[in-house]
């Protein structure tokens, strides 16, 4: 266990690839939901949640199920086709935005039974986050277009950082918009553009974090 | 549950009514509705990441059209079939099926650099909101040709967003246009290329469409942002 694997990679994701500023992940909730501090934090709590367990749910069916027989061509669906097919360029997809999706509901419905203040505060976010990109994409970045190979936990401790980014971008946006909506700004650029030219600022200001872990 | 989602990105469920041109259903999404450029844009973290050059912002939004056209037909097709209650996890299916085949078929065909700076993008084309947008509030109620036009419309708007962003990136940021070299004379500045620029880019857009579309409108949508705050506004300092 190397822990400065773990800190690169966790550093990596909150601030040198930041998942919204640097990668463009996860853009829709970072426009949609961040007029208001209260409601950015709710937004950027429930996607670290989820980020984090279909993390470890995506990296547990990428490695047990569609990787399995890549080589020999014994795989689950090698019965049914008969000849050698690779699972995961066919199925990753479709597999991933399923155990997505049931993720979400399960938290849904598993919230709501044994915490319901922590629903209250969350539950109306997590519906969103089945269509966040952000979380489709760090399935993506931990198996299939990972740079190296990332064990269970690496993928796990990725998936929950990238959230955190998600959050500390959530953060200041909000904070900036909040500022925005009481002051004088050009009648056309109001609301959507100049949240847009801010992130720009913002993403301007981490890309000074770009190259501090060598290649980044 | 899906619907407040579908709200927020602008989309409201709705059928054709009687009377109205099937052309209507393909000409809306080219410039009226488009999909990006507009109050609600959807759609942005492709036309944001992959438009670093026209010639990847033209094979994203061919390959987001593609998957739109096919996903749109087969759920038209199957609209009566889909229970309600499981509809969502039905189109999803649907779309990423498609996505799969549009990738593979890319991986086949495109030079290898490009499906390389496309990367992730093509796969994340299953969460793109414009096509279950579509989905949700065109194809599940309306008929086959009509969704059929729809999905090309929205398709082609999505092209002609992803063109107008990434030739502005490229020609502000590497001086030329689908590889080309414009002016010898002109000093690129690379940080359009990089992420500020897409924000920047956009941002500029969209200004510039609420100044084409009217004063009067773009108040009207934004004027209870521009209310009294209730509290002070915080988080600020904390993160500093």
């Amino acid at each position: 266990m190397n822990l400065s694997a773990y800190l690169a990679i966790i550093f990596g994701s909150i601030f040198v690839n930041n998942f919204v500023l640097a990668r463009f992940l996860g853009l829709c909730p970072f426009v949609g939901v961040s007029k208001k501090t209260d409601e950015a934090v709710g937004m950027g709590m429930a996607v670290i949640f989820v980020m984090t367990l279909a993390s470890a749910a995506t990296w547990c069916i990428y490695h047990f199920v569609l990787l399995p027989g890549e080589q020999t061509g014994q795989n689950i669906l090698s019965f049914v086709i008969g000849n050698r097919v690779s699972l995961v360029p066919i199925l990753k997809n479709v597999s991933y935005i399923l155990v997505i999706a049931t993720l979400v509901q399960l938290v849904e419905i598993a919230m709501r039974k044994m915490s319901p203040g922590l629903y209250r505060a969350l539950g109306i976010y997590l519906p969103l986050i089945t269509t966040n990109c952000a979380v489709m994409g760090v399935a993506l970045l931990n198996t299939t277009d990972a740079p190296r190979h990332f064990n269970f936990l690496e993928a796990t401790v990725q998936g929950f950082s990238a959230g955190i980014g998600f959050l500390l971008a959530m953060l200041l946006m909000s904070a900036i918009r909040e500022r925005l909506a009481l002051s004088e700004v050009p009648e056309s650029l109001r609301g959507l553009p100049v949240a847009f030219i801010c992130a720009a600022m913002m993403a301007l200001s981490f890309l000074g974090f770009a190259g501090i872990l060598g290649t980044g | 549950m899906l619907k407040a989602r579908l709200a927020t990105c602008g989309f409201s469920s709705r059928q054709r009514k009687n009377g109205v041109p099937l052309r209507e259903e393909f000409t809306k999404g080219i410039i009226r509705q488009n999909p990006v450029i507009s109050l609600t844009p959807l759609g942005l973290c492709p036309t944001l990441a992959v438009t670093t050059s026209l010639k990847n912002g033209i094979a994203m939004g061919v390959a987001t059209t593609a998957v739109l056209v096919s996903s749109n037909l087969i759920i038209s097709i199957f609209k009566r079939l889909i229970p309600k209650e499981i509809r969502i996890p039905c189109y999803i299916v649907v779309i990423a099926s498609f996505v799969t085949i549009v990738e593979l078929t890319m991986q086949a065909t495109l030079p290898p650099a490009l499906n390389q700076q496309l990367g992730i993008f093509i796969p994340l084309i299953v969460v793109n909101c414009i096509i279950l947008g579509r989905a949700e509030a065109f194809a599940s109620k309306n008929t086959v040709a009509a969704s059929f036009l729809d999905g090309l419309g929205a398709g082609l708007g999505f092209v002609l967003a992803l063109a107008l962003v990434s030739g502005i990136r490229e020609l502000l940021g590497n001086g030329t246009l689908w590889g080309l070299a414009i002016s010898g004379r002109y000093e690129p500045a690379a940080t359009m290329i990089m992420a500020p620029g897409a924000f920047l880019v956009l941002g500029l857009l969209l200004g510039g469409y609420n100044l084409v579309r009217g004063r009067g409108a773009v108040s009207a949508a934004h004027a209870e942002r521009i209310r009294p705050a209730s509290r002070k506004p915080k988080g600020g300092e904390g993160v500093r």
